[in-house]
């Protein structure tokens, strides 16, 4: 056991953890507006079809938030057993923001999130649309906090260090610290594209298997249209935030290009191999000046390299590569998603009654189907870019990682570690079988007894006890 | 680091320094009680989930924790959270000292959380595994919970008489849980399935008495300073109602157990709520002893509320905040609780 470091250990654990966590949110903060979207919709047009596609993605949603809810529990314990010097340094700042995260969203979800779920027929219809409205209010309020304390980590504001430890002199420079709009714009956004796609890609799914109702192609659009319309400006902001990061956090944006020496007119590297030892780039595929170009917007500006940093860098190779494959995935996300639009403009079908829309073809919906969790691998590789691009540092130029870590006994973080990366791997290989279940059986339902099964037809039953339908819970 | 000083000294109250410590204890401590009664009843149906005779029992069962579970989890995330941002030295000390029992509780929790879900999404044929997955989570974050239960009476000692001592608190944390879980379904089904419930109240209710009866007979005896707080002049006069009205409690739920099934079968629901209830004032009086002998020590002897409190300046942000929300989630969760009142109907969405 000697030969493991509990530090590395403890950022392992973490890292598992928070990576697991995060998938969940990510989901489940847009996916609360789309609901809400499918709801009013149905609301202001009658159509059945909206509250079929309610009724579908909400399951999804239950499911997924609760994942979110489970992996976020295990967090609150671990910034205590894992980074015990993180909150004895900064608890003064980092305190107050989770308390009110877990005071204003927590609470506010999770008790809506049974309203919204078991509710119906217990409430009225606007109580109901308002239960609905609040959870995905809360999952944002949650996200707003969060990201406030995290951008504060890497662009500290607003505090004093008395005796090592740090007091706050404004909470207003705190939350909008430099990097938080562009963090918190750059991850709402991410969501959105996310769920975009899982839309897309779960009704693609559907259609392909010759589920072709009404809903499904309605989802299959608010999925394209969506996905559209949020990757430009998703581009937009990730350039802005990469600036942001210029200014605050030179080095990590040295990582991500793969830079080692200080230059003007640096060059931008597509491709290469990152060595630690000789600290340069093997097999380099470069287009000169271009880095200097977008990230100083000038052909000649200076770009600081990684040697400049001594030895507070981060490691460069997972940075670089992360980097890499959330751009990658972004690029793909803007090209299939513009095509089927386009192709679903072209494809016009009027007889479907979608105001001349049809769906694109079906190459491209396979395609869709394989993107299905697009978002996750983008959001990942995007936060290791991030959180890896901060280290050594865990609050930037205030308290290194090792700085907070716990005395645990390097056998307890491995054991745990080990238990935690099973139990994670399991659910969520569960999670997106489970996800594609659902689809065919909704596939199933439709064609089997659609109409008195509808959530559109059901009327909303006095409170009190019923004996119908008895434990047939979803 | 920590003196331990035999007389101990209370801070001036008047000042925030003073004050903010005691009432972020006292919040703290309410949140705990509202989660080992609210997420008590959900984990102890979760442990009689096994027990039950058929996929519809449990369906029925689950129906009726189905809107609520997830916010009495999070009555544990704002204790523990208040005991991380207001006490963050203490918060430190206690997740590390209980490093594994914490671990075996999140997983527990994580595995229960989910299988709620998936047990009714997943493929049928997985339906029994998921519902092993409630049960196993259930019994274990129950049990895990007991065993740090047991550590903090005992000061975190490693010997293992204080061990067997927390695993056997835990073994009657699960008891307590599961007659909590049996009152919740006796106030919320019918028919075959509130009369089994009956039977596993009354299982379980002895088995919840051993274990106060062990804890408070366990807990002057760790701490020399609780000993005389409890065994002095007037203290112990002012204490004793706390086991007299505690055993008071236990007559009167056996009493109640006896005779609901005969009323149930007549179709009198009259005294349904009598079990649940007498069980949550048994959990409101062992809550107050053990928060009584602990105060205001966190880690008991070693580290006090002033001595792990962050600084006033932090508390008080947080303070203003806890004073506007506390009353508005507590307000909605009345109104959840008032939403879904009565016997449970199947939940379907």
């Amino acid at each position: 056991m000697d030969s493991f470091d509990p530090v590395v250990l403890a950022r392992m654990q973490f890292a598992a953890n928070i990576t697991f966590h995060i998938l969940f949110p990510t989901i489940s903060i847009a996916m609360g507006w789309v609901l809400l979207f499918f709801k009013t919709r149905f609301i202001a047009t009658g159509q059945a079809h909206w509250m079929d596609a309610y009724q579908f993605w909400v399951k999804v949603f239950a499911l997924t938030f609760a994942l979110g809810v489970v992996s976020g529990i295990t967090m609150s314990f671990q910034f205590g057993t894992n980074w015990p010097g993180f909150m004895n340094t900064v608890g003064n700042v980092a305190g107050p923001l989770l308390a009110y995260e877990v005071l204003t969203a927590f609470f506010l979800e999770a008790t809506m999130l049974g309203i919204m779920l078991f509710g119906r027929g217990r409430v009225s219809e606007r109580v109901h649309t308002t239960a609905t409205f609040l959870v995905a209010a809360g999952t944002t309020l949650s996200a707003f906090w969060i990201l406030a304390l995290n951008s504060w980590m890497h662009t500290p504001a607003g505090f004093e260090m008395i005796d090592g430890k740090a007091h706050v002199t404004s909470w207003f420079d705190v939350i909008f610290n430099p990097s938080f709009p562009y963090r918190l714009s750059h991850m709402l956004l991410a969501s959105g594209l996310t769920v975009a796609f899982l839309l897309a890609g779960l009704s693609a799914y559907r259609w392909l298997r010759g589920d072709k109702g009404a809903a499904v192609q309605a989802t299959l659009r608010t999925g394209l249209v969506v996905a559209a319309a949020l990757i430009p400006l998703q581009i937009v902001v990730g350039d802005l935030h990469g600036l942001n990061t210029l200014e605050h956090q030179p080095a990590k944006i040295a990582a991500m290009e793969g830079i080692w020496e200080t230059q003007k007119g640096a060059p931008a590297v597509l491709f290469a191999l990152p060595d630690k030892t000789t600290q340069s780039n093997k097999y380099e595929i470069a287009i000169p000046k271009l880095a200097s170009l977008y990230l100083t917007h000038d052909i000649n500006g200076e770009v600081k390299g990684i040697k400049e940093f001594g030895d507070k860098h981060p490691p460069v190779a997972p940075v670089f590569f992360a980097f890499r494959i959330m751009v990658g995935v972004g690029m793909l996300m803007l090209a299939v998603s513009w095509l089927g639009v386009w192709q679903m403009y072209r494809a016009n079908r009027s007889s479907l009654g979608m105001r001349g829309m049809g769906v694109p073809q079906p190459w491209l919906l396979r395609v869709l189907v394989a993107m299905t969790f697009a978002g996750w691998v983008a959001v990942v590789a995007g936060w290791y870019v991030t959180e890896i691009g901060r280290q050594p540092w865990l609050v930037y130029g205030v308290l290194t990682t090792a700085q907070a870590a716990s005395q645990v006994p390097a056998s307890n973080i491995l054991v745990t570690l080990v238990m935690y990366l099973s139990l994670y791997t399991t659910l969520l290989m569960a999670y997106v079988s489970v996800v594609f279940h659902l689809a065919r059986k909704a596939g199933k339902a439709d064609s089997a007894d659609h109409a008195p099964d509808s959530y559109a037809a059901a009327k909303p039953v006095p409170p009190g006890p019923s004996d119908a339908d008895r434990g047939t819970y979803a | 680091m920590l003196e331990l000083s035999n007389a101990l000294v209370f801070p001036d109250l008047t000042q925030p320094a003073g004050w903010l410590p005691l009432v972020f204890a006292l919040v703290m401590a309410l949140a705990m009680l509202a989660y080992v009664i609210l997420d008590g009843y959900d984990l102890g149906v979760g442990v009689l989930l096994r027990r039950a005779d058929d996929v519809d029992q449990k369906d029925t069962m689950i129906a009726s924790i189905g809107p609520f579970w997830d916010a009495n989890e999070t009555w544990l995330v704002l204790g523990v959270g208040v005991l991380l941002v207001a006490f963050p030295m203490a918060h430190g000390v206690i997740l590390g000292a209980l490093y594994l029992p914490v671990a075996l509780m999140l997983l527990a929790l994580t595995l229960r959380g989910v299988a709620f879900d998936f047990r009714v999404k997943a493929h049928d044929k997985h339906k029994p595994l998921w519902d092993t997955a409630f049960y196993v989570g259930s019994l274990l974050a129950g049990w895990s919970q007991g065993f740090m239960l047991g550590g903090l009476i005992t000061g975190f000692e490693s010997h293992w008489a204080s061990q067997l001592f927390s695993a056997l608190i835990g073994l009657c944390l699960v008891a307590a849980y599961c007659l909590l879980g049996a009152g919740w379904l006796i106030m919320k089904t019918e028919g075959v399935l509130q009369l089994k419930a009956v039977r596993w109240a009354q299982g379980s209710l002895w088995l919840t008495a051993a274990g106060i009866a062990a804890i408070s007979w366990a807990t002057p005896w760790v701490s020399e300073r609780i000993f005389d707080k409890w065994f002095s002049f007037p203290n112990i006069v002012l204490l004793l109602p706390i086991p007299a009205v505690t055993m008071a409690l236990f007559v009167v739920m056996a009493r109640s157990l006896n005779r609901l099934p005969v009323r149930l079968a007549q179709g009198n629901q009259y005294g349904a709520a009598v079990p649940f209830a007498c069980t949550v004032g048994v959990f409101l009086l062992a809550f107050y002893g053990l928060a009584y002998s602990l105060f205001p020590w966190l880690v008991v002897d070693k580290l006090t509320i002033w001595q792990a409190a962050s600084s006033p300046e932090a508390l008080m942000v947080i303070f203003y905040g806890t004073a506007v929300v506390l009353p508005v989630i507590i307000a909605y969760t009345v109104f959840a609780y008032r939403v879904f009142w009565g016997k449970s109907t199947a939940l379907r969405y």
